[in-house]
């Protein structure tokens, strides 16, 4: 920091973003750096808002329910389930237990999908590409027995209003048991390759910290809160779909042994666990799924017109992979509903980005802006200032910094 | 923070004897799902907008709450904002959730901001601002969230009144021609026609011969899907 000429002052700003076409959910930061340190940070988001909700108001809630199967890539069942628990809630629908079970069940898959993506992804901004390799290929079996059961990857179009569209049959039983075990038995060493490895846990701890009161007074959810020692798990929280009948616990990474630090490796810590309660979940769940029909009025006229003649307002809520996601929904008689809102998990989780970030080095971006799960598109493209200059510099230049870094830490 | 643990009715009886009148349309909605029907309970309350801070602050005291968002409702003559909180978490099966609705009416569009109390109110403050056009009062960052920088003023995409998304601004995708500026695709057409319909695809193709750009050769089919 020279005195120079007056147009290379520190801090320098940095913006990273706005998108890439093909982004979940591009955002733009701006960061306001001295040398390599981030002193403050800010972001955009909403570069792609598609105006679901406004959408939604226009449309009958049979048809919303295959919408919300698209709000997000990742969480196919997340949106449509909460969706459904509200519109079940204002027509006063009570689903039947078997089909519960069944929710519960993709639902978890999609928890261990997406945490194992997430993973891959994280694995992959520290430079350590053969752990993405695995963690991605680990992936495949959960997506597997994901189409196996909905007949899709993604967008399962699983969930109706009232139930689910798809039976689970005790002929499909040994196909999920065994790639649950195959779960069970990868756990371990997943464990060990993530968190004993050295430089995994120099770049990741007492990196990108987030406080207990700070997680909660921003009033984070999922794994993001629970990393920082906020016990806040919907599906333990609120006895829901056949979550109440569960003995579950959230959580933290003290589970791990460790103590709460709120920092990147505690999120490892969390999601990692996750996975092995999810396998847990289902395994339980499929022992105890009671009989019964799928859906509470398989005829999609007669269930339409109960929905038109419904009045009331309701929230529904689920625990995403990424935490609470949220869905209110007011009805007034007519067939679309009067009100829509959506409220994603990412949605309460970024602004904690920038207590996190606030502090941290540039290198450290990528994996601090990925620990809370976001669509890391982010990143894209970052155009540095310095001076009256301005470098474009692409996601993959800002990717090798943070390979570099590691680099520099094993000092190879 | 209160150690006893509140039955939802308890809290509903501790808000309206502080409040009294200010509270109106208290109702607790129970659920119970599953096999063991466990019950999960919300809490409705309708408040007026001078005991928003106060409501808010007796719930930090009786357990720190989670903010899950704002909504609104625009159902007319009024806007009715819902605060969606859950409070108790971290108790097995002890959260419930407390929604308070702030009807305002449509002349007198302000709140004050809660961005004090919870932090994490920002977010969702910012977008009801540019969503419904209400004014946050001392909001600490009034900048708009979701919607782009060039986006009119004074349109707010969730109010069903003048002020909603007018129709000049909506794309109908079934009446969005090719654009007419840019050259014919380098497609060549094909040689052989399907045979089911044969005499009628090769009039088509003639007509589409003879006018040029290909353009005008699609306007009929959309126009008629424009008049459904």
């Amino acid at each position: 920091m020279s005195e120079g000429t007056p147009t290379k002052k520190a801090p320098y700003v940095v913006p990273i973003g706005p998108i890439h076409p093909a982004l979940k959910e591009p955002v733009q930061f701006l960061f306001d750096m001295e040398g390599e340190v981030v002193k403050k940070a800010d972001f955009a988001p909403g570069q792609a808002h598609r105006g679901i909700e406004w959408m939604g108001m226009r449309r009958n809630p049979i048809q919303i329910i295959h919408m919300t199967d698209r709000i997000c890539g990742i969480c196919g069942v997340t949106h449509s389930f909460a969706f459904a628990r509200a519109i079940e809630q204002i027509v006063d629908i009570e689903v039947p237990a078997h089909a519960e079970y069944i929710r519960v069940i993709i639902a978890e898959f999609e928890r261990i999908q997406s945490h194992l993506l997430w993973a891959g992804v994280a694995a992959h901004e520290l430079g350590f590409d053969t752990l993405f390799y695995l963690a991605w290929r680990v992936r495949e079996e959960a997506m597997d027995v994901i189409e196996y059961i909905t007949g899709n990857r993604v967008n399962y179009g699983l969930i109706q209003v009232g139930g689910v569209r798809r039976d689970i049959t005790p002929e499909q039983h040994p196909t999920i048991q065994k790639c649950l075990d195959g779960y069970r038995d990868l756990l371990g060493k997943m464990l060990n390759l993530f968190l004993k490895d050295t430089t995994i846990a120099i770049r990741c701890k007492d990196c990108g910290l987030l406080s207990f009161e700070e997680a909660r007074n921003l009033c984070t959810v999922g794994p993001t809160a629970r990393a920082s020692g906020v016990p806040k798990d919907v599906r333990v929280d609120y006895p829901y779909s056949a979550y109440g009948d569960l003995d579950i616990s959230p959580i933290l990474p003290t589970a791990y042994g460790g103590d709460i630090n709120g920092d990147v490796y505690d999120r490892i810590v969390v999601r990692l666990l996750e996975v092995a309660q999810s396998v847990e979940i289902i395994e339980t769940c499929l022992k105890e799924m009671p009989e019964g029909p799928i859906l509470w009025e398989p005829k999609l006229p007669k269930l339409l017109s109960a929905c038109k003649k419904a009045q009331g307002e309701a929230v529904g809520r689920h625990e995403a992979p990424r935490g609470e996601c949220l869905h209110y929904v007011a009805m007034d008689g007519h067939e679309a509903p009067a009100m829509w809102k959506v409220k994603a998990s990412s949605y309460s989780n970024l602004h904690s980005w920038i207590p996190m970030l606030e502090g941290e080095q540039l290198a450290d971006v990528p994996i601090i802006v990925a620990s809370i799960d976001p669509c890391l598109s982010c990143t894209d493209r970052v155009a540095v200032i310095r001076g009256a200059k301005r470098d474009l510099m692409t996601k993959e230049d800002l990717h090798q910094l943070s390979v570099e870094k590691t680099r520099r830490i094993q000092g190879c | 923070m209160n150690e006893t643990i509140l039955t939802p009715q308890e809290l509903i009886d501790r808000f309206t004897t502080a409040f009294g009148k200010s509270i109106s349309d208290q109702r607790i909605q129970i659920r119970a799902e599953g096999v063991k029907k466990i019950q999960n309970s919300n809490i409705w309350m309708t408040i007026t907008r001078d005991i928003l801070k106060p409501a808010i602050s007796m719930l930090k005291e009786i357990s720190y709450p989670h903010l899950s968002v704002i909504s609104g409702w625009d159902v007319g003559e009024e806007l009715r904002m819902q605060y969606i909180f859950s409070i108790y978490f971290g108790e097995r099966h002890g959260e419930y959730m407390v929604i308070f609705t702030v009807p305002l009416t449509k002349d007198d569009l302000v709140l004050p901001t809660i961005s004090d109390l919870i932090p994490g109110a920002l977010f969702t403050e910012r977008e009801k601002q540019e969503m419904f056009g209400v004014t946050i009062q001392d909001i600490p960052d009034g900048r708009r969230l979701f919607l782009p920088e060039d986006f009119p003023e004074g349109v707010y995409p969730l109010r069903k009144d003048e002020t909603g998304v007018p129709d000049s601004m909506i794309k109908h995708l079934w009446q969005v021609k090719r654009p007419t500026d840019r050259p014919a695709p380098p497609v060549t057409e094909r040689e052989e026609e399907p045979k089911a319909g044969a005499e009628d695809t090769k009039v088509k193709k003639e007509e589409k011969k003879g006018e040029n750009p290909p353009p005008e050769g699609k306007k009929p089919e959309a126009e008629v899907k424009s008049d459904e």
